[in-house]
């Protein structure tokens, strides 16, 4: 079997996909591809199942906060690897904040589980039938879902530095 | 999972079922991660992990900071082989930016991360021993880290948390003190090696404490997304330095181990080769140490000497800009990927042009392949739990970030 | 037989007179049995000063005790977030009298380089610190000299310590209960 390119993977998908593929590029030798939320699962299906594509390990799961694109504020970055085409993709899917909803892929990776409770810890974003959706890194009563952008670093409650010292005023972040 | 684990679970009787709780403070969790087991007797039935105990919020950190002070944080990750952490960071930032590194530098940076995986690993397999009893067999090599550290002193100026090189390359050249205390080292250490290996690895206790205590399939292992020696020792031979080279690895001649059902003595024996084949590659790369710079030629990322800013307009005005963090950085989405201590350590960056990352992401080997740990002791005495918690390795410092 | 050097002592033929205070810190100082809370970084550079080349041994440190109820000292070497505080806590309200308290490195000092949401900022917000060694990570030979004050505060201490109104000031102002055992004047 001849080992697929970048160039094969993207033909591939959007001859499966076509409509739901919504933006793509390469940058840095990696495909990036858009897929719209709804359908990732199924593309992720798609793509562990077919024969020369093979997408055999899941990398990594990441949220990204955008708070200025309105609409798709929330992404969620799969990075997956191909090893028998040593290719490696990126499936992403934007989400807006009033509907923060996604499906779980523990399902075909098993993986994936602690990797959507974090994502789910930092951002916020709900993960479908996961199993045990709940938060891992963080205190579990903790209210708020701290990497978004308009939580401060520092804790909120610290009496003992005072933020002029530090060219902060309460405003800004 | 094998008929007779799951018939285990299902014929335990409630009343016989204890919850015990395995941590958070307990002398074999090396960091601090609890579990709840619930046993039957001494089986496992079922587990229950809660981690974070550590959490530093690394990635929120990393926001703040512009990047080259993002490298101390990196040290913190997997502190054992604090070198791998900070040279793939630097690695990263690099293929952001897109710069061409010296051959010299290439090969000066795989001797150290192969001297932080030798570190990492021993660590590792003195304290499998430790928690199976032997406690002399930690003494040995830890002595010998002791030379690591030296190593890392003469380079860096610090003996675990090293901050080590820098955008671009390394602060300073392998100095004389550097390469005599190396040279030593790879004459005195394979002995000491071979004297901590006879004391464990065909030893009759060990070999039946480990044999079989926390085993885990090839392709379980692939579903939890595994790397590193872990998933070697399953019987996967990925190895991020064969399949993606960096740094000028492709020129060195090294095999990867893999072991064959996945338990403890198979990451025992992994690890333990990966140790010698490690001290291959630092001698290849010591042997044929290209001549050059120790740095790239990148003024708008690695500071000037200081004697030039004293006198030099251009020099001055690159440092002013270098530590204020004014420089302009290309926007874009870069994943680079090293082979760390415990397998696959990703970075995964974008950038909007400022000063600081907008989103950086560790892709942590410890945390992905810890969850596999309920599945790995179902049916084990709580003996082997132990065993194979340190066996895997778990670094807390990896493991929350 | 041959003269205890370390202790003060008024000195005759075959005698040594001191008050029983002394010679019981004394004994107590060359044989801590420590707790090693070693959370992060810092917790390696301990298990290094436990090994040859640093050698805690040779001040008598050499049994750790892992469960409270038998140490002598807790060794704080380590990030401790507010997640582990609770436990942290614990196990320090479950040490029996007499005890110390080590804390090793800039993070359990003060939080360290991480002053973020999710750490404590210096574990002496939560139980009372004797001696503190700041670092990042400090070398053996800090944390051996962290030890050495240890046993200073320890040969110093009175045995009577815990029943004076100034302990049980310390301890209600960090809200830890004490248990008061036999007569308590």
């Amino acid at each position: 079997m001849e080992m697929q390119n970048n160039q094969d993977f993207l033909a591939a998908i959007q001859a499966q996909f076509g409509a739901d593929v919504l933006a793509h590029d390469i940058a840095f030798d990696i495909l990036n591809i858009e897929i719209t939320p709804s359908q990732i699962h199924l593309v992720i299906e798609w793509l562990q199942q077919h024969p020369t594509l093979n997408v055999n390990y899941l990398t990594n799961i990441a949220g990204i906060h955008y708070p200025e694109s309105a609409g798709r504020e929330f992404a969620v970055v799969y990075q997956l690897h191909s090893w028998k085409n040593n290719i490696r993709l990126r499936i992403k899917g934007y989400l807006p904040k009033e509907n923060l909803h996604i499906a779980t892929v523990t399902d075909l990776f098993a993986g994936a589980n602690w990797m959507e409770r974090e994502t789910y810890d930092f951002f916020g974003i709900c993960f479908d039938g996961h199993p045990d959706l709940r938060r891992i890194l963080n205190m579990e009563d903790m209210d708020y879902f701290p990497m978004r952008k308009e939580y401060v670093l520092e804790d909120a409650t610290r009496e003992d530095k005072d933020d002029r010292f530090f060219g902060r005023n309460n405003n800004e972040l | 999972m094998s008929q007779e684990l799951k018939d285990i679970a299902q014929n335990a009787d409630p009343a016989n079922v204890a919850t015990i709780n395995f941590g958070p403070t307990h002398p074999s969790t090396h960091g601090i991660f609890q579990n709840i087991l619930k046993v039957d007797g001494e089986k496992i039935i079922s587990s229950e992990q809660t981690v974070g105990y550590i959490h530093r919020a690394f990635e929120k950190l990393a926001e703040r900071r512009p990047y080259n002070q993002i490298t101390p944080i990196t040290d913190r990750l997997n502190y054992c082989s604090s070198p791998i952490n900070n040279i793939g960071w630097e690695m990263t930032v690099e293929k952001l930016i897109g710069v061409d590194i010296p051959k010299r530098v290439q090969y000066m940076r795989v001797i150290i991360m192969e001297l932080a995986r030798i570190a990492d690993h021993l660590i590792c397999n003195s304290v499998i021993g430790v928690d199976a009893g032997a406690l002399t067999s930690f003494f040995y090599p830890f002595s010998e880290r002791e030379k690591i550290y030296e190593l890392y002193e003469e380079l860096s100026g610090a003996r675990l948390t090293t901050n080590m090189g820098r955008i671009g390359g390394f602060e300073r050249d392998f100095t004389p003190v550097f390469h005599q205390k190396l040279k030593s080292f790879l004459k005195t250490f394979p002995k000491a090696f071979e004297e901590f290996d006879s004391m464990l690895a065909r030893n009759r206790i060990f070999m039946d404490r480990t044999k079989g205590a926390g085993p885990i399939s090839a392709e379980r292992a692939l579903s939890y997304s595994f790397s590193g020696p872990n998933l070697r020792a399953a019987g996967v031979d990925y190895d991020v330095r064969a399949m993606n080279p960096y740094s000028s690895y492709e020129d060195f001649d090294f095999i990867i181990p893999v072991g064959v059902n996945g338990d403890t003595y198979d990451r025992f024996m992994v690890r333990q080769e990966e140790i010698r084949q490690s001290l291959r590659i630092i001698e290849q790369a010591y042997q044929n140490l290209p001549e050059g710079d120790y740095k790239a030629d990148l003024p708008d990322f690695y500071l000037p000497p200081k004697a030039d800013v004293y006198n030099n307009m251009e020099a001055l005005i690159y440092h002013f800009k270098i530590v204020m963090g004014e420089t302009e950085l290309p926007v874009g989405e870069v994943y680079h990927a090293v082979e760390g201590g415990n397998g696959e350590l990703g970075y995964y960056l974008i950038s909007d042009g400022g000063r600081t990352p907008y989103r950086l992401q560790f892709r942590r080997p410890c945390f992905i392949y810890y969850q596999a740990y309920p599945e790995m002791i179902k049916g084990m005495p709580i003996s082997d739990a132990v065993l194979t918690l340190s066996s895997i390795n778990v670094i807390a410092g990896e493991l929350d970030a | 037989m041959g003269k205890i050097e370390e202790l003060e002592t008024i000195n005759g033929e075959g005698y040594q007179l001191t008050t029983l205070d002394k010679a019981i810190a004394l004994a107590r100082a060359n044989s801590v049995w420590p707790l090693p809370f070693a959370t992060s970084c810092c917790g390696i550079e301990f298990m290094a000063t436990m090994g040859s080349a640093y050698d805690l041994s040779r001040f008598g440190m050499e049994r750790m005790s892992f469960t409270p109820r038998q140490a002598d000292l807790l060794i704080v070497a380590g990030t401790i977030s507010k997640k582990l505080g609770p436990v942290l806590k614990r196990v320090y309200e479950q040490m029996a009298e007499p005890k110390w308290v080590l804390s090793v490195g800039a993070c359990a000092c003060s939080g360290g380089i991480f002053d973020t949401y999710s750490v404590l900022q210096g574990i002496d917000r939560i139980i009372p610190v004797d001696v503190y060694v700041p670092g990042c990570p400090p070398r053996p030979e800090q944390i051996i000299e962290g030890v050495m004050n240890i046993h200073e505060l320890v040969k110093k201490e009175s045995s009577r310590r815990r029943y004076s109104d100034e302990y049980k000031h310390l301890m209600s102002s960090y809200q830890i209960e004490i248990e008061q055992h036999g007569d308590a004047k």
